[in-house]
């Protein structure tokens, strides 16, 4: 099949060479900024099992027992109340010794540990604490019989806490 | 002063399961935030919360800095004598901060 002359081939428009490289070099450029807007890794931090292991002393951990109540959606992170209780009788030979709250993603594992003991009638505790982006909270329960039991609740946060700064 | 806030029955009948809540007004800095000048404002939190009900350790804490600012405790303890209850808080740098209630148990 015989070739037609260049000049008979219908010029491209000026301008745009080619469509296709220019794309190409488009979408190179969007992904190069994807990489390099993407949030630095958060600084290392001792993992939820390490935190955890530390709490327990490597003990299993149960599910059940404990009921961890705290809003499924926080509009502020910076004060989330939380309750959790345990199923116990809280006698002199069956209570709770620790109550413990961890959580996934702040900066640090550790929220608090409460010390309870037989006297305190009820195992049931409150407080309000900060989350610093939507994350799963674990509340973990020591028996005096050393057995551990835990409750994990996700939580949705639209403000976050601790990372604002007062610029 | 500190302020602090603690909320305790004035009466119970023994053998009660009574209702303890206490706050103190404390920023609970973390050590995470940057001030104006760009430099880190050093952490500064109440590490621990205790309370003794006639000198006997009935409740204690240890808070990290994901505790809100003032931080609050709810718990409970069982109405066995009239006494006071002494609630102890305890700063980063060992700053002691406390409050006292007294409940009358019949």
């Amino acid at each position: 099949m015989p070739h037609r002359p260049i000049s008979e081939r219908r010029p491209m428009p000026s301008g745009v060479p080619s469509s296709l490289p220019r794309r190409g070099v488009l979408a190179l450029g969007a992904a190069s900024l994807l990489v390099l807007s993407r949030p630095r890794a958060a600084l290392a931090r001792p993992s939820l099992e390490a935190a955890l292991a530390a709490f327990t002393g490597g003990a299993p951990v149960h599910d059940g027992r404990v009921r961890l109540d705290i809003p499924p959606l926080v509009e502020n992170g910076n004060a989330v109340g939380v309750t959790v209780s345990v199923d116990s009788p809280m006698a002199a030979s069956d209570h709770v010794t620790r109550i413990a709250l961890f959580n996934e993603k702040n900066p640090q594992a550790e929220v608090a540990v409460f010390h309870l003991g037989p006297r305190a009638g009820q195992a049931r505790v409150a407080t309000r604490i900060r989350l610093a982006t939507s994350q799963t909270v674990l509340a973990v329960a020591q028996m005096s019989d050393g057995t551990f039991w835990a409750s994990r609740a996700s939580v949705i946060v639209t403000l976050a806490a601790c990372i604002e700064d007062l610029t | 002063m500190t302020r602090t806030l603690v909320n305790v029955p004035k009466t119970a009948r023994r053998g009660d399961v009574v209702e303890i809540r206490a706050m103190i007004a404390h920023p609970m800095e973390t050590g995470y935030r940057n001030g104006p000048d760009g430099a880190a404002i050093p952490r500064r939190i109440i590490h621990r919360f205790t309370c003794t009900y006639g000198g006997e350790e009935v409740f204690a804490a240890d808070f990290h800095p994901a505790v809100g600012a003032n931080p609050y405790v709810a718990f409970s303890t069982v109405a066995i004598e009239s006494s006071t209850l002494t609630f102890t808080w305890i700063e980063d740098g060992g700053a002691v901060h406390a409050a006292t209630a007294e409940i009358a148990v019949d």
